[in-house]
């Protein structure tokens, strides 16, 4: 309705929706987020996260910085509390998959063959082939990369995204997209702190306040079970709240998602 | 690599468009007119994570054969443009120091810089349309 009617304008973009025209030629205004579609798809996924009381929690990093490892490990601590379930994306191979079945927990994995991100349709293909019903917590791991992934709403909650200490510690001023986007940044493998001399975890921190984002910045080391009490009761506390929402019939976005779209005052949901 | 992606996004968009231009036209007399854009405007900011040099080059491939193969694409850049939520000033900023340019503060909020829209599509028919309107009445 709105695409057609122009009701969309507003004073603030108005003057974007005209320019001279060629004769014979129609403008037509649209005013619309270019990834409209996969926005659709990523809040449908979210109304079937949300009806069942789920927590989705995207997992984004570069390749090797450890989130399997995390999840492993997460998986194993929490295996009496809550039911999780997984999605993995990779490029190739089952191997993720296989070492999350291997702790006893339900995996799909999302081979994206040269696609270098994953997409509310390619998640919304694994929920059909997942048993959702009892599920607590689902993490999808996204494809190891800082830059793509940050663009796609796959209809999860929350954004996690990991920087591990084997990496630079100004990674968040050279990807701000990616982190910009985090609700908690994680510093993995922590046990190597030691023996590195040119990571410093406050730079790490400080980059991440640079891009205006109040984050959550946990410490920890998956391999050694380091510090990670911190990261389960952050988990604890963010279902606690998907759960409080729920029961309200509200839902979340990740943040930064959420506020383009409310200042710009296109596709008002 | 993810603008190819964003390029088939917008071309769906753009042929969602030109349908909805075309029933609205159906009902006219001229009901034979086929319609196709010859220009398409896009704005992106810097924190939307989408180049748009890169989408440029991958739209002609998502665009082969559609009714837009032969609109110019045009980009209107968005600036970086931050709001202090401590002091209230509005200020420019780089795309990795998000900080307020007044006062320094972190605990700012994105005015502009970070969209990723389709702004206006410009379409024409092959058959000259008996009464063009300019500008459309859907802009009115």
């Amino acid at each position: 309705m709105c695409d057609t009617c122009g009701c969309n304008l507003t004073p603030g973009n108005r003057n974007l929706a005209y320019k001279p025209v060629a004769k014979g030629a129609t403008a037509v205004s649209v005013l619309k987020g270019l990834l409209q579609k996969n926005d659709d798809q990523a809040a449908h996924n979210r109304e079937h996260f949300d009806r069942r009381g789920i927590l989705a929690i995207n997992l984004m990093s570069s390749p090797g910085s450890g989130k399997t490892a995390l999840l492993e490990a997460t998986l194993v601590a929490l295996k009496n509390e809550f039911t999780c379930a997984v999605i993995e994306g990779d490029l190739e191979t089952e191997n993720d998959a296989e070492r999350i079945r291997a702790k006893g927990v339900q995996a799909h994995q999302i081979v994206t063959g040269t696609a270098c991100h994953l997409d509310a349709h390619l998640v919304h293909d694994a929920l059909h082939h997942m048993t959702l019903d009892g599920v607590d917590l689902l993490f999808i791991e996204n494809v190891g990369n800082l830059v793509c992934p940050a663009s796609f709403d796959l209809g999860q909650h929350l954004n996690v995204t990991l920087l591990s200490v084997t990496e630079g510690d100004d990674k968040p001023a050279k990807y701000p997209v990616m982190f910009r986007a985090a609700d908690a940044m994680l510093l993995t493998k922590t046990d190597l702190l030691a023996v590195l001399d040119d990571f410093d975890p406050d730079k790490a921190e400080a980059h991440l306040r640079n891009l205006a984002n109040p984050a959550p910045v946990m410490r920890l080391s998956a391999r050694k079970e380091l510090d990670m009490e911190a990261w389960y009761a952050w988990l604890r506390e963010q279902l606690a709240a998907q759960r409080a929402r729920v029961a309200i019939g509200q839902s979340r976005r990740p943040a930064i998602q959420g506020d383009g779209q409310k200042l710009h005052g296109a596709t008002a949901r | 690599m993810h603008e190819l992606s964003v390029a088939q996004a917008l071309v769906e968009q753009v042929d969602a468009v030109i349908d909805r231009h075309q029933a609205h036209h159906d009902n006219d007399a001229s009901s034979s007119d086929a319609w196709r854009a010859t220009s398409i405007r896009v704005r992106i900011g810097p924190l939307a994570g989408v180049v748009p040099e890169l989408l440029a080059s991958a739209f002609p491939l998502a665009a082969a054969g559609s009714r837009m193969e032969r609109a110019a694409l045009e980009f209107v850049h968005a600036p970086i443009r931050v709001r202090c939520q401590t002091c209230g000033a509005e200020t420019e900023a780089a795309m990795n120091r998000l900080l307020c340019g007044a006062c320094g503060d972190w605990h700012t909020r994105i005015l502009s810089g970070d969209e990723l829209l389709l702004e206006s599509v410009e379409l024409v028919t092959d058959t000259p349309h008996p009464s063009p309107l300019t500008p459309h009445s859907q802009n009115v």
